[in-house]
This record gives structure tokens, sequence and C-alpha cells, in this order.
């Protein structure tokens, strides 16, 4: 079992952050894990993205062209990256700032306000756990327990902010089993 | 300043990949006016850094040689020592003129090379993210330096323009800034100058221009040219430290 | 201890703590700054010293200084900064000091780019500055390997009492995985009263230690260069590491490919043998020396028809390949080197229609 799940958005949006904490729950279930960043010049245009592998193996490959998820959080993100994901996959669009969809049939969309929901929780800062907790519930690709248990780890140097989070990780949760 | 909203000839119509409110624009800006009010940009060449500026060759409608981190002064020599009749220009922000490349400013200096250097005071390395340059300000934080710069360790930051200054060969040296409409008009009829002292063979021209970084500073553009404005100047003291006419001193 | 997600330079960091050494000299550049970001938090924390240099010069000099004290010292960069460090190493070889240098490789040949490549093949393992030296190159797919051969690199280069260098790339630096630092790495460093500048009462001699390379007498010299070339020839004999995959099939061909670029082979091959062509992978983990021998006898197995070395360059590797192949099978060589690292799918098919 191999899984690749590819995060992307604004700098900013705390790309880099879920991808980690994705890939740190399904370390701690005993997965290989890697966390490729972009890195590079194109990095100044102001987007970020981030692969993150899952497998049961060892991980050759890290240069994954053809990812099995996307979780895209503005448009150009979706626009770049939704025609490369493996058919079967879920791509999450964030519609609060993306008004239009894949263009895919043969994926499952999860579209919900991401930013939105993150207001309701306290902060649209928390925009990118919400997107972390619905994908994982959505895709059942780690424990959402481990997951919770992560995110609590890393921010318990600013504990202050640990209950927004979890908020925003319910209501990801909830959106996505609706 | 009317004329300044409109594009000089000597910059091209591509758009710049410099952070909001990044004084490097305007200092781009003020060597191209420099260049057209000269007339000379059919026999300029600049020399590009190693750093944010390193894609300077994209905005300049000039020719342009890109250098090794720091040895731009170097290259200069070079070109003009075998190509006299041409206008050289480096542009250089801190970590590559007073860090790595001091040995080849001072050198340049000392020779009294005639070319013009326009020096980019940021107290920051910019492109890599954000690490410790010899300007940085004392308890200012920087990525390799994440309790703030410990003079204890690392020294005092450098005065380039003041350390120039000190040098016995005949040379244009000043330091502006770039933060107010005010001191920019004084920072261009600086660059001017120093161009001038280059087109009648005078001698080696230097402009220090405090700039900001309000990306690596972590902070908004309004609040980076305050910090800049309240720490920076009273240690970089702004004017002219050496002109190469004697009786003409400050 | 358990695992932990680490970025690759972080981890190198850390690694280099665990093995004991406290001293780094280093100047910032992409793609392995958060050596030197990491260590500057990390080091006040074991009353340990970092120096920003003012420069790669100054760096490789500040290693030297350090190195010649009989001190475990450290530096990290990439392409660009290795080169102005060049000078150094060779004087440190010459010197015969014992210090360990990473190179996070990115594209050249001058500025060139900022993403991953394998373009100072050459410049490590065959010298980069001038004299008859070489180093001991190791040269990670990975971030946990990248940790244990930076944990090995100290008490390697005190055995040889030479630099060593972990040979990376911009993705080994960036990427992250998980991570373990094994303790039984660790090692005590090595008694170095006969030659290092320890200071005369520290040691309890009345002898007094120089650390030079000048050598005016031509005997002098040729003995320096004898005693270098006896440790290179006992490195070949007693540190080649390399790790063979998928050779236990009858493979129709042979790839050799080291550090990042081998997990995209090793990939390929897995696609390979499921569509029913079975390929075999030397992967060399010391570059210099060299796994002449490994190679060697996989290539000589009957059903090998070429052997093919991918990097990412423009063909360096391939030099040493063919070496060790002597001829008894074509050697052929496949790479990119703009920082695009080519997927697996490519390299299937690159190797499928150099084998028909
Ligand atoms: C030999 C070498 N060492 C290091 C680097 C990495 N590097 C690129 S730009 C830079 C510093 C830039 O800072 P500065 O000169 O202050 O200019 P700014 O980006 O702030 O305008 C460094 C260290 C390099 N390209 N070459
Ligand atoms: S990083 Fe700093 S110096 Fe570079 S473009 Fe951005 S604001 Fe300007």
């Amino acid at each position: 079992m191999q899984k690749e799940v590819q995060f992307a958005g604004f700098g900013g949006q705390g790309i880099l952050l879920s991808a980690k904490l994705l890939a740190y729950a399904a370390m701690k279930q005993g997965y290989n894990v890697a966390w490729i960043p972009s890195y590079g010049p194109e990095m100044r245009g102001g987007t970020a993205y981030c692969t993150v592998v899952i497998s049961d193996r060892l991980i050759g490959s890290p240069i994954i062209k053809t990812p099995g998820h996307l979780v895209a959080m503005n448009r150009p993100s979706l626009e770049k990256f939704a025609p490369a994901v493996k058919p079967g996959g879920i791509i999450l669009i964030n519609s609060s700032l993306i008004p239009v969809r894949s263009g895919r049939d043969d994926v499952t969309e999860l579209v919900f306000p991401v930013n939105d929901v993150a207001i309701e929780a306290g902060t649209v800062k928390s925009a990118n756990i919400v997107a972390l907790s619905a994908f994982a519930a959505k895709s059942g690709l780690v424990d959402l327990e481990t997951l919770r248990e992560c995110i609590k780890e890393e921010f318990a140097s600013k504990s202050k902010v640990i209950p927004i989070n979890m908020d925003a990780f319910d209501r990801g949760v909830k959106i996505a089993q609706q | 300043m009317g004329k300044t909203f409109s594009k000089p000839r000597a910059l091209t119509d591509v758009p710049t990949h410099y952070c909001p409110g990044c004084t490097h624009g305007v200092a781009h800006r003020l060597v191209a006016e420099t260049i057209d009010e000269l007339g000379i940009r059919g026999k300029t060449v600049g020399i590009a850094p190693v750093g944010c500026a390193v894609l300077a060759y994209n905005y300049f409608d000039c020719d342009f040689q890109e250098a090794a981190h720091g040895r731009a002064p170097a290259m200069a020599t070079g070109i003009k020592r075998v190509r006299p009749d041409l206008m050289v220009f480096t542009y250089q922000g801190d970590g590559d003129l007073a860090s790595i490349g001091m040995g080849e400013i001072i050198h340049a200096a000392n020779r009294g090379e005639k070319f013009t250097t326009i020096f980019i005071n940021n107290a920051i390395y910019g492109m890599t993210g954000g690490q410790m340059a010899p300007t940085t300000m004392p308890g200012q934080r920087a990525s390799t330096a994440p309790a703030g710069r410990d003079t204890g360790s690392t020294g005092m930051p450098v005065k380039m323009a003041d350390l120039l200054s000190a040098l016995m060969t005949p040379a244009y040296v000043t330091r502006q800034a770039l933060l107010s409409p005010k001191h920019i008009n004084r920072a261009k009829k600086a660059v001017k100058k120093a161009f001038e002292y280059q087109m009648n063979n005078t001698c080696f021209s230097f402009v220090e221009l405090v700039s900001t970084c309000p990306t690596n500073w972590g902070m908004t553009p309004k609040d980076a040219l305050k910090w800049a404005e309240d720490t920076l100047i009273p240690y970089y003291e702004l004017g002219e430290f050496k002109t190469p006419e004697p009786e003409e001193e400050q | 201890m358990a695992k932990v997600l680490m970025k690759g330079n972080e981890a190198i960091g850390e690694a280099a703590i665990k093995a004991g050494c406290l001293n780094y000299f280093a100047y910032p550049i992409t793609p392995q700054s958060e050596v030197a970001e990491y260590l500057a938090k990390r080091l006040p924390d074991v009353n340990g010293t970092f120096v920003q240099g003012e420069s790669e010069v100054a760096v490789g000099y500040m290693i030297f200084g350090a190195a010649g004290c009989g001190e475990r010292v450290m530096t990290t960069s990439s392409s660009p900064g290795i080169s102005l460090m060049s000078e150094a190493l060779s004087y440190i070889a010459g010197a015969r000091c014992p210090a360990v240098f990473v190179n996070i490789m990115r594209g050249g040949p001058g500025l060139g780019g900022i993403l991953p490549s394998q373009g100072d093949y050459f410049q490590a393992t065959k010298g980069g500055g001038h004299g008859d030296y070489h180093l001991l190159v190791m040269a990670p797919e990975g971030v946990q390997e990248a940790v244990e051969m930076t944990m090995k690199a100290f008490p390697l280069a005190e055995k040889y009492r030479g630099p060593v260098m972990i040979l990376g790339d911009g993705l080994i630096g960036q990427m992250m995985e998980p991570v373990e630092f094994p303790d039984n790495l660790y090692a005590e460093p090595l008694n170095n009263d006969d030659w290092a500048t320890s200071g005369m009462d520290k040691r309890g001699a009345d002898k007094k230690n120089i650390v030079k390379s000048l050598f005016l007498n031509p005997k002098e010299l040729n003995d320096n260069n004898l005693t270098l070339k006896a440790q290179y020839e006992q490195m070949k004999k007693e540190e080649v590491m390399s790790e063979a995959y998928n050779t236990d099939t009858d493979y129709k061909g042979l790839i050799v490919s080291y550090g990042t670029m081998s997990r995209v082979c090793r990939t390929a091959i897995d696609t390979m043998k499921e569509q029913g062509l079975e390929i075999g992978m030397i992967r060399p983990k010391t570059l210099f020396p060299f796994p002449e021998k490994e190679i060697y006898d996989a290539a000589a197995k009957e059903s090998c028809k070429a052997v093919i070395s991918i990097e990412l360059s423009m063909g360096q590797m391939v030099e040493d390949v063919e070496r060790c192949v002597r001829g008894i099978k074509p050697v052929e060589w496949y790479g990119e080197c703009g920082g695009d690292i080519p997927a697996p799918e490519t390299i299937a098919d690159v190797v499928q229609s150099l084998l028909n």
C-alpha cells in the first residue's frame, strides 16, 4: 500500500504544517512516511505545495508526479494539480476561495468553504486544520485520534491555540462525515 | 517628484519578484533615472550580485553581468580596466558586499577603481531567508541568531561607508536612505553624483542605501519603514563621508 | 529512542551533536541553510560553538584550525560554497586533519540553480582542490541514512586523519522522514596527542606538534603523499559500502545509481518487475572508495546485457562505472540535471529502450 497526498495553496495558509501533521500521524501508526516540500524560485510567486507519501513498505521515489489525493486551498493549486490526481482519489476544494470544480468525474470531490468554517471556529488561521481533519476523515488514511494528538503536540508550546484548533478539527471531521 | 512615476527608459516592463514594500525597486529606479539623465544607457554595464537583486538584469535595460557571491567589485575591475570607456556599476546587498565580498570591495576602493557601487544595506540576508548579516543590529533577530544578534560573539554591525572612507585613496563615499520621499530625493542626487565622478574618471564612488526587508524582518512594509527610521538611521548616520576634492570636506 | 519526523538538514545537525561534534562553522546557502539555523538554536543548549563565517573560504579555515586542535568539527554547505572550501580541503588533507564536510548539492555550474543535483560527483570524488588527495565520500539515499553516515563520519575522519564528505542533494536536505539516532554509532574520539596542537600542557608532553602541509624536502613530501596513498588503499579494502537491489534475479540490465536518484530507480525496478522485466541495481553508498568489485561482479552475471549509470548529472559517475566494468558489458548513461528529478516511469522507459 502506498498513498500520496498533495497539499497546495498560498504561502501562509499553513500548507506545510497540515502535511507534516498528516505524515506525523501516519508515522505514529507505524507507516513509512516522507514529507516533500516544494522549494525554489516558484515559492516567491506565493504558491506553496507539499507532498506526503505514506506506505507500508520502504518508500522508493519521493518524486510524485501523480498523487493519490489533493487538498487544494486556492484556485491556482486546484487548476495546476487536479488533472494529475490518480482516478479514484479525493480532491478537497476550499470553496471559500475556489469558485470552480476539478472538472474530473473519476474522483471524489469534497467541496466546502474551509476558510468560513475556520472563522466559525475562531480564526481563519485554523483553515489548514479544518482541511486536514476533513481530508483525514473522508479518506480514512490515518486514525483521527492519533491525528488529534499530533496536533496537540505540535501546539504544545502555544497551548492557548489548542482549543480553537480542536474545535476546527471537529468541524472539519463533521463536514466530511455528513 | 512628478517624473518618478513614469518608467525610466533604463528599466524594462518586467514585473519584479521583490516582496511588497521592499526598497530594492526604489533603488533600481534611482539608478535607472540616473542612467537616463546622463544618457549613458548604451555604454553602461551593470553587475548583479548574488542576493535578492540577482535578477536585476531582467529589470534594467542595459548590458549586465552576473557575479559570484561577493565578487562583483573584482568583475567590475576587470571590465573597467579593459574598457575604460564603459560606465560600470555594481549593485550589492550587505551579505554580498560586507560579508563574503569584504575583501573585493576594500581592494577595489583602495585601488581607486573608476566604477560605482550601489550598496543596499537592509541589515539581513534577504534571498536565503533572514540569516544574520554583518550589518544586523545588536539584538536584532535573525534565523542564525535566534536569540538576537549577540555582539559579544559576533561584534558590532559593520558601517561600510565609514570603513571605506578611512582608506587614503580619494573616493566618493556616501550613505543615504530609501525610507521617505525626502530620503529618496537625496539618495537620487547622491547616485547621480557617484555616476558623474565615474564619468569624469575622477574616482571610485560608493553609495550606501539604508533599505528595508519587511519579509525577513517579519514586519509589514509600514512597520519596517518605522523600524528602520528608529533603529537603523541613528546607527547608520546619513551624509557624505568622503569626496575626492580635498578642499571640499564633508 | 522513538522515531521523530525531521528534515534532512535538521537531522544532519542533530546527528553531529549525537556523534559528539559540538563545533560547527558555516555560511548560509540554499538548500542547506536549515542546518545552520537548527544548530544556531540547538548548540547553545549543549555548550557548543557556532560561528557564521564571513564566507565559505573563511569557514574552510575555521574548520582547519579547529580540526588541527583535534576537536570534532563539521561544516555544511552547497555546491558553490564547497567550491570555495576546496582550497581548505586540500590543505586539511595535506596536513592530515580529521573533519566532516557536508555538501547538499544543487545544480551547477556557476550559480546554476537551487534544486537537487548530483553535479559535484567529480569534485567530491576526484579532488576539487589541488594535489594528490581524496575525500572519503558517503552518499545517503534518505534522511535516516544521512543521520547514520553523519554519525559514522567523525570516527572515520579520525581513523584516517582526513576530511570526510557527506554528499547529499537538495531533496535529502529539504525532505522530512522519520529518523532515529542510533546510540551505537557514537564512538569516543581517538587519542590525538601525537599530532594535534592541543597544547603541550594538556597532553603532558614536552614535544611540540605542528599542523602543516608544507614539505620543501622532496622526500618528505613524497612520504606524506605515500602515507595518504596507503590510506586510500586501506579505505578501498575496509570502507566500501554499497547495496544490491533485485540482484538475486536473472536481471537483463544493471543500474548503478546513488542518493535520491537511486530511490527513483528502485521504484522503476519494481514497476518493470511487475511488467515482467528484471533489472538489478548496485547503489554505491561510498563514492570514494567506490564499490568496484560489487559492480564488476554484478555486471558479469550472464543474464545481464548492459549496465547503465543513472545520475542527476551529465555523466560523471559513469566514468567510474566504465572503469569497473572493464569492457565486459556495454555501459550506458542516463541523467538530467536541471533540477527536475526524472520520474520512475521515465527511468523505466529509458531502461527498456536501452535494452531493446
Ligand atoms: C558562494 C556562495 N555562498 C552562499 C550563497 C548563498 N547566498 C545567496 S544570496 C545570499 C545572501 C544575500 O543577502 P544580501 O547580500 O544581504 O542581499 P539581499 O538578498 O538581502 O538583497 C547568500 C548567502 C551563494 N549563492 N554562493
Ligand atoms: S526578501 Fe527582503 S530584500 Fe528580498 S525581495 Fe523580499 S523584502 Fe526585498
